[in-house]
């Protein structure tokens, strides 16, 4: 009797350290997530703070296509407005974004004073910059976010995930053409 | 894959730093000891020179781990800047370092024309990393990053802490193998003939024969050593910079470019030129695959890189306008 006592209470023991193990690790993948996906934000704000002032930058220029301008505004007031929607939406709502500045560079490219100008050129290269930033911390938050969904759907961690409440989380998807590296930004430069 | 393969060269560089300092202690001791051997006569005599040359090992050692650094960057008259000096270089290096998932490195700048860059520190958290002016003028924004990318790589893989440990250890056998020969040349030949008189002499002889050649022998196997490890990480971290950028052709053009040039980096001298971005001191002509090179031969990086991409290997008559040979 004593010896299964003590049988039992051994089990016991090496349940509970096997359970907090696999829960701090979950908690650890789940924090770096977390910290990947505050990295994108501290970016993408840095973006939606930046476009401001590049379009008051080049509105000023005669004849400069205003419809360029009104959907770099309006792509911008989305992807502010996507912030809260989850990673997905506001990935979406990113790329919207990224393609009207890209045109914007481009409608930028035919006009001589504005690409001598020292005020655009240091916003294009803080845009760049952000951009670039943006890309390489989405492939670092979907990378975290791939090892955090692997772990919570595979055994042992399966059985406690659920009542412990990790749930998946989303990617922050590349952009479509993104994708297909590498031809896609040998344009840009 | 590609993954592993940066774990497998952290491991060996770790495993390597530490094979390098046994086989630097080994040979100090054998120096230190056929010196003392020699010069003063007695195995006593030798245990107390082997003692001297491990501790100014050490000393030098420990020295290089903490300042090394900061030794070679001021040695390549690099001075550090930030983002109101060099505002894309700071970008670029901070893209890079996020791609890398390292914490940003402090960034340098040589005055120079000729375009090099290299890396150094002992970790990912003390990393430095030098660009020339040169390089800036002449390269892109995506051939920087391709350069930086090759640093950043160096950086993650730890090479950094393993080459300054071999700038400086081969630096010390060198010191201590000419200082032996130097005082044997002008007062070995006194005490050999005072200690002739006493026991042991013909043992002394022979061991003085060893240590001529331990001095003569010991420089040349330890830049051997410095030539080939290094050649092997110039491809890995071009490699790794396609894998961080995604874009092989910056690091292409970037090395296309570099190769196209004629100048010669005067602040770079024989214990540094491995740390650079390419082969610094040699002339054009000559950067080739020989044993005695730290870089491989730019047209074998660039044809590395076309095979990544799966382009065709560069043909000789394009490889040779590259270099400006035709």
């Amino acid at each position: 009797m004593d010896l299964t006592l003590i049988i039992i209470i051994v089990i016991a023991i090496v349940l509970v350290v096997v359970v907090v193990g696999i829960y701090n690790g979950l908690v650890q993948r789940r924090l770096r997530v977390d910290e990947a996906f505050s990295q994108i934000e501290v970016q993408l704000k840095r973006r939606h703070d930046l476009i401001p002032n590049l379009v008051n930058a080049v509105k000023g220029y005669m004849g400069f296509e205003q419809k360029v301008l009104t959907d770099v505004t309006n792509a911008r007031a989305a992807a502010v407005a996507a912030g809260s929607q989850g990673p997905a939406q506001q990935a979406a709502a990113e790329n919207a974004l990224t393609g009207t500045l890209r045109s914007l560079f481009a409608v930028v490219e035919n006009y001589p004073e504005l690409k001598a100008n020292e005020n655009v050129l240091s916003l294009q290269e803080q845009l760049t910059t952000t951009e670039n930033q943006i890309s390489f911390s989405r492939q670092h938050y979907n990378a975290t976010v791939r090892d955090y969904n692997t772990s919570i759907a595979t055994f042992p961690n399966l059985l406690l995930a659920g009542p412990f409440g990790f749930t998946k989380r989303e990617f922050f998807d590349a952009e479509p053409e993104a994708a297909n590296v590498p031809n896609v930004d040998l344009s840009l430069s | 894959m590609a993954g592993s393969t940066f774990y497998h060269q952290i491991a060996v560089n770790r495993r390597n730093s530490f094979l390098l300092a046994a086989f630097v202690v080994f040979v100090l001791a054998l120096l230190g000891f056929a010196i003392g051997f020699a010069v003063f006569g007695g195995p006593e005599a030798g245990l107390a020179t082997t003692a001297g040359a491990i501790g100014l090992g050490t000393l030098v050692g420990i020295g290089t781990y903490f300042g090394g650094d900061s030794l070679v960057l001021s040695v390549s008259g690099a001075h550090q800047v930030d983002e109101s000096t060099a505002p894309q270089l700071l970008n670029v290096v901070r893209e890079m370092s996020i791609a890398a998932n390292l914490p940003m490195p402090k960034v340098y700048l040589i005055d120079d024309t000729a375009p090099n860059a290299f890396a150094t520190g002992r970790d990912p958290d003390h990393a430095s990393i030098a660009v020339t002016t040169g390089l800036l003028q002449k390269l892109d924004r995506e051939e920087l990053q391709g350069v930086i990318g090759h640093e950043l790589s160096h950086v993650r893989n730890l090479d950094i802490r393993f080459a300054l440990m071999v700038a400086v250890m081969v630096g010390v056998i060198a010191i201590l193998a000419d200082f032996f020969l130097r005082f044997t040349f002008w007062g070995g030949g006194r005490s050999r003939s005072r200690s002739g008189s006493g026991s042991g002499g013909g043992a002394q002889i022979v061991i003085f024969v060893i240590a001529i050649a331990l001095a003569i022998l010991a420089p040349i196997i330890s830049r051997l050593i410095q030539m080939a490890v290094s050649r092997q990480r110039e491809y890995l971290a071009d490699a790794s910079s396609v894998e961080l950028t995604r874009n092989p052709h910056g690091l292409e053009r970037a090395l296309a470019k570099i190769s196209g040039d004629k100048e010669v980096l005067e602040v770079a001298n024989r214990g540094t030129q491995h740390l650079y971005f390419t082969n610094p001191i040699k002339k054009f002509e000559q950067r080739s695959s020989s044993l005695m090179s730290t870089h491989p031969a730019i047209i074998d990086r660039i044809n590395r890189l076309r095979e990544l991409t799966g382009d065709p290997p560069l043909s000789p008559s394009d490889a040779a306008s590259l270099v400006g040979l035709e």
